[in-house]
């Protein structure tokens, strides 16, 4: 379909280049900022502030002052890059991608697909209606529903800045594992009914507004718009959740949380999950508290299915939802998505 | 008249579009009567796959994003 498509001018392709040429100079300076952190949190902590390297407080203040710019920077470095690669996606194109795919095959496309077509859960309803009424079946539109907020971008960075790329690899692969599964055990109950009547009478069509190809120039613009929009949007909470990770790292004692937040708690897995669905907040600020409870002995299963279902299954989706789902189908969507949540997080518990 | 129409459920995203429409048209001073359109049913006439969605004078023109000021004058001058 690209082809079809009228070719860039020249002016569009001399913007291109400048944007580039912005960009590069960009990712250099990023670079440089990037690597001169670690020096400068240790010369503000010790050697300005004149606190003692190994005290409590300094150990604090330290950690502090350098997971604030670090996190932030690959933040916005990160985020930038996914919007960038995520403008080669529409809602339109995964749907024509999905059309005519079958359990399965069909279940793991939407997941993947769910991870990097943009999406913003107050754009559900219309999305879903869209899928449903390409004949997407039910279960694979719900893989696709279930793998969109759940592996979550910010999360993703967080967790690859401070856990390390592992765990935000198998963060990755848990969620389209949760995803595809909870579509085809959606997809096998034929619950088509439970859709809401006025969802099969709209009319078929296609709605694609025929925009022209973007260039360079302003798939940058627009994913540095979103860039600032999502770092703007979750920096505060960086900021506290660091803030209350060093104060846990500095002070509480080792091994405190074992007992309740272990392995040997076999409890604290499903516990975990059912606090987290309730919960609406922001991945950003949970993962630092998270890190800090982990050096006390909390178990990574425990803290990840948390995690997941505070983002996965939260309330105001299911509000969204409620428009074209009836509630017996909502109910089965976030019980089956909680079990597979629980299920990941034992075994994660069991690997690791 | 043009008859300009946001379409959205009253999401983040959905209200800051309409405020920009808003502030558009008058200070350009353009005649157009600015229409929210919240009901699903409604607003799926389009066929949108992404809210907020924008419509002038029933032809949608832009969905899924946030149009800058420029891009929404220059389809309510057109």
């Amino acid at each position: 379909m690209e082809q079809t498509l009228p070719s860039p001018t020249g002016a569009s392709r001399r913007a291109g280049a400048r944007a580039w040429l912005l960009v590069a100079v960009a990712a250099i300076l990023w670079l440089a900022a990037y690597t001169g952190i670690q020096p400068l949190a240790n010369w503000l902590a010790y050697g300005l502030f004149g606190l003692a390297p190994g005290s409590h407080l300094g150990e604090a203040v330290a950690f502090f002052l350098y997971d604030v710019p670090k996190i932030l920077l690959l933040l916005t470095g990160m985020i930038f890059a996914i919007s960038t690669a995520r403008s080669f996606f529409s809602p339109e194109r995964t749907r024509a991608l999905l059309g005519g795919k079958r359990e399965g095959v069909g279940n793991l496309a939407a997941a993947s697909l769910g991870v990097v077509t943009p999406f913003c859960s107050c754009s559900a309803v219309p999305l879903f209606i869209g899928f449903v009424e390409a004949g997407i079946p039910l279960g694979v539109t719900f893989s696709f529903l279930i793998a969109a907020p759940m592996v979550n971008e910010v999360a993703l960075v967080m967790l690859f800045g401070i856990f390390g790329w592992r765990v935000a690899a198998l963060y990755l692969l848990a969620g389209l594992s949760i995803a595809m599964v909870a579509g085809i055990v959606i997809g096998r109950l034929k619950l088509e009914h439970y859709v809401e009547d006025f969802v099969w009478q709209l009319k078929g069509g296609d709605g694609a507004v025929a925009e022209e190809r973007p260039g360079w120039a302003q798939r940058f613009a627009l994913a540095w718009q979103s860039t600032r929009e999502i770092v703007g949007k979750v920096w505060l909470f960086v900021v506290i959740g660091i803030a209350v990770g060093a104060a846990i790292h500095g002070y509480v004692p080792e091994e405190a949380l074992a007992d309740i937040l272990g392995k040997s708690a076999w409890w604290s897995v499903p516990a975990g999950v059912a606090l987290g669905v309730p919960l609406y907040a922001n991945a950003a600020g949970i993962i630092p508290v998270v890190e800090a409870l982990m050096a006390k002995g909390a178990a990574l299963g425990t803290v990840l299915a948390f995690m997941m279902a505070v983002v996965a299954l939260s309330l105001p989706e299911m509000i969204i939802l409620r428009r074209v789902l009836k509630p017996r189908l909502i109910a089965i969507f976030v019980g089956v998505v909680a079990l597979g949540i629980v299920l990941i997080g034992y075994l994660f518990n069991l690997l690791i | 008249m043009l008859n300009v129409k946001v379409l959205g459920s009253g999401c983040a995203n959905c209200k800051r579009l309409e405020e920009r429409v808003r502030k558009v048209v008058s200070e350009r001073g353009l005649a157009a009567e600015i229409e929210k359109v919240t009901d699903y049913a409604q607003m799926m006439r389009w066929k949108i796959m992404a809210t907020p969605g924008l419509v002038v004078d029933d032809v949608l023109v832009a969905t899924g994003r946030i149009p800058s000021e420029d891009e929404i004058a220059g389809w309510l001058t057109k």
